[in-house]
């Protein structure tokens, strides 16, 4: 009995003497952290992704409570909404920004751009980069090992295994360029997300001359130039053979989009535009395109 | 007989298909086309424009930077367009295509087959006719010969290592070189020696080849060579690294990189780059041709030929009976460290010392399973890395873990996805970390600079 009593007294002075000196070391290395980092880090969506291009969220929530500007800090998980929210609870303007969304810049399926080899080796785009230039013909069209999907940590991106290529998922997409930087072809591009999910965009990233991308592929932009023509807004450049639509300007009016001779321009969620009578003599064969 | 101290695997060398078949010159090519790049560093600038007439021989692309080579006209004809062609990736680069009309020689050249021994140019002489000539190492690494050769001040080299080892498999247009040119190969070593001011020459050959060997010691005794050895080693792959060469002749050991053969007082040097550089400066030829061996188990007939470089891959098939039935692998180089041909229209260009053709089974991998850690790969690594760790990080992309584990260090030999019984891509994953490591150590030293 007196053992325990005796246990029982020594572990409790112990302890409590324990805790007066933690109590002063405490006190003397206090860090001085202010305690609006943690409430910004629990407003931002904790998926610790880099999207912002800070190590994590807390890091982000840490800039954003010490910067006095917070215009070029944005979040683009969170979206603009998000951000307002922090913006008024620091008591500072916030950074506005268009939602946008990934754009799998490819669309060379396998029916369209067909494999002229076999690979054996890792399965593993950026593995294939460093040895040549893929399975088909074309030096810059979607490898299809999926280093994007593996790369997004929000699921929105999922390989096609009947067409070959990868495919973006919208609703879950948040922006937070990942899969830009996993892809070693630079096909993923940040576009504007409209209402709907609409997007018209070139689905092709090929500089090599017309004859040569007719070769490798289908679905390939040749350069032709008939959708910079046509285009109203002065949205369309061609570069290198390329069009590129610049979606600051494009007022998704669709005229380019009937236009092309490949089908390179990509129309989604909306209606093409009916055609035009003169285009009507080529109708079938923009079918057999379909097909 | 001597051997590097670590590592190491030992391949079926399968030399028999190619090695007993000699040097043949073959017709001409109606067309060829010239990649600008067929070396390390930067792509040489065009000189030429379409509708140029040229002449064998003629510099049409002029080296660029410090780590570059010159190019020269391969035939004689017309330039029919400077344009972006596929090369053996399928990637598109800036090459010449030539149409040949004739076989004219620039003047100066020295076409006669009489062999020329006195040289009594300074060393500075040597190293600029090999710059003008072009000359790369034709090991495969396509370095500048010019550099290795240039000593910069303050360093000094005792010993010249010419590489004679082969030990790729398949391949034997070294080989039949030693046989077959041995006296123009002994006669570039005396003037590589003497563009060095190194009083020794250390010819390395594996014992594989033993009619070689013994070919260049008659050659050496009887025409009184000195300074010259020749040294049999030990079969074993990778032997032709320049520092599993250099530990296994001299017992050096070369720091890691940046540090380069020369710290430790050696440079080395292929022996067929040997010959090119003896008809560069006795004959001042350019680096035009080499010898390049077409074998494999399937293929209808295997040959060593003497190709113009820009020779489209396809007119030496079709000189070698065609491709086999069925997939085949076609290969820039031996089964080891060669790099698949996807496009058989590209060109051969100065680092190509074969075309290995493997049929579809034999070039299967098998199929991948989990690492067991069975460590083969740990003692098969002839840099005495990890390469199961580096593979792994490079999978997880731990690139500053890469970096301390040396993953630069890596030769890329292969013997790791050779020897792994699980059949693991290890070296394909360790590739991607080496380069991203690279890019990383290169930025951070421009970061520092400024």
């Amino acid at each position: 009995m007196n053992t325990l009593v005796l246990t029982v007294l020594t572990l409790s002075v112990l302890g409590i003497l324990l805790a007066i000196i933690l109590y002063f070391v405490a006190q003397k290395f206090k860090v001085e952290e202010d305690p609006r980092i943690d409430e910004v880090e629990k407003m931002l969506p904790g998926a610790n992704c880099g999207g912002c291009g800070f190590a994590g969220c807390r890091a982000m929530a840490d800039a954003l409570v010490t910067r006095e500007n917070i215009a070029s800090l944005f979040c683009p998980v969170a979206g603009d909404g998000v951000m307002k929210d922090i913006a008024g609870f620091l008591g500072k303007v916030a950074p506005e920004k268009e939602p946008m969304v990934a754009t799998m810049r490819c669309g060379g399926t396998c029916q369209k751009r067909p494999k002229v080899n076999h690979y054996d080796g890792a399965l593993n785009c950026a593995v294939v980069n460093t040895f040549y230039v893929g399975e088909s013909a074309c030096a810059f069209g979607c490898i299809g090992y999926g280093d994007c999907v593996d790369a997004c940590k929000f699921d929105a991106l999922h390989l096609n295994t009947e067409t070959g290529l990868v495919e973006v998922n919208p609703d879950k997409c948040t922006a937070c360029g990942a899969c830009v930087k996993a892809c070693p072809k630079g096909l993923i591009e940040l576009r504007k997300k409209w209402p709907k999910n609409r997007a018209v965009y070139v689905a092709c990233r090929s500089k090599n001359r017309g004859a040569v991308v007719m070769k490798a592929c289908k679905a390939g932009c040749i350069g032709c130039g008939k959708c910079e023509k046509v285009c109203a807004f002065g949205a369309i450049t061609i570069e290198n053979n390329l069009a590129y639509i610049d979606f600051e300007k494009c007022k998704l009016c669709r005229k380019c989009v009937n236009e092309c001779p490949t089908g390179a321009i990509h129309l989604e969620n909306m209606e093409p535009l009916p055609k035009e009578p003169k285009v009507v003599k080529s109708a079938p064969k923009s079918e057999e395109v379909a097909k | 007989m001597k051997t590097f101290p670590i590592g190491g695997i030992h391949p079926s060398d399968n030399k028999e298909w190619s090695k007993d078949k000699a040097i043949e010159v073959i017709d001409l090519p109606n067309e060829v086309i010239v990649p600008m790049i067929q070396h390390i560093g930067a792509p040489s600038t065009p000189l030429v424009q379409k509708g140029d007439k040229v002449l064998t021989g003629q510099l049409i692309g002029q080296a660029t930077g410090f780590v570059s080579a010159n190019i020269h006209s391969p035939i004689s004809g017309t330039v029919t367009a400077v344009d972006a062609f596929p090369n053996g990736q399928g990637q598109r680069r800036i090459m010449i295509a030539i149409k040949r009309e004739g076989d004219e020689w620039m003047e100066g050249i020295d076409r006669s087959t009489e062999h020329k021994r006195e040289c009594t140019l300074s060393a500075q002489e040597i190293v600029a006719k090999v710059k003008d000539a072009g000359i790369v190492g034709l090991g495969g690494a396509q370095f500048p010969t010019h550099v290795k050769l240039a000593i910069p001040d303050g360093q000094k080299a005792d010993t010249l290592i010419v590489n004679g080892v082969e030990c790729e498999p398949y391949l034997t247009s070294d080989y039949r070189n030693m046989l077959e040119r041995a006296e123009m190969m002994l006669t570039g070593i005396e003037i590589t020696m003497r563009a060095l001011g190194v009083e020794r020459a250390i010819i390395g050959v594996e014992n594989n080849k033993p009619d070689a060997i013994a070919h260049l010691n008659e050659v050496i005794a009887r025409d009184s060579y000195r300074g010259i050895e020749v040294m049999p080693l030990k079969m074993r792959y990778p032997q032709g690294g320049e520092k599993q060469l250099i530990a296994a002749v001299t017992g050096r050991q070369v720091p890691p990189p940046p540090a380069l053969p020369l710290s430790v007082g050696v440079v080395v040097c292929n022996v067929s780059s040997a010959i090119a550089i003896y008809e560069a400066v006795q004959k001042n030829k350019p680096l035009i041709e080499r010898v390049v061996t077409i074998t494999g188990k399937e293929i209808g007939q295997t040959h060593n030929f003497m190709v113009r470089f820009g020779t489209s891959l396809d007119y030496l098939l079709s000189l070698s009976g065609g491709l086999p039935e069925g997939d085949v692998k076609v290969l820039n180089g031996g089964p080891m460290m060669g790099r698949a041909i996807v496009d058989t229209t590209a060109p051969i260009i100065k680092g190509c010392s074969g075309i290995t053709i493997l049929s579809g089974k034999e070039a299967a991998r098998g199929k991948e399973s989990a690492c067991i850690k069975c460590a083969k790969c740990v003692s098969v690594c002839p840099m005495g890395l990890e390469p199961y760790l580096l593979s792994r990080l490079a999978r997880l992309q731990k690139w500053d873990m890469a970096e301390e584990h040396n993953t630069i260090d890596c030769i890329e030999c292969g013997c790791c996805s050779y020897t792994c019984p699980s059949n693991l891509p290890l070296l394909d994953y360790i590739r991607i970390g080496k380069q991203t490591v690279m890019t990383n150590i290169r930025a951070r030293a421009i970061a520092n600079k400024k």
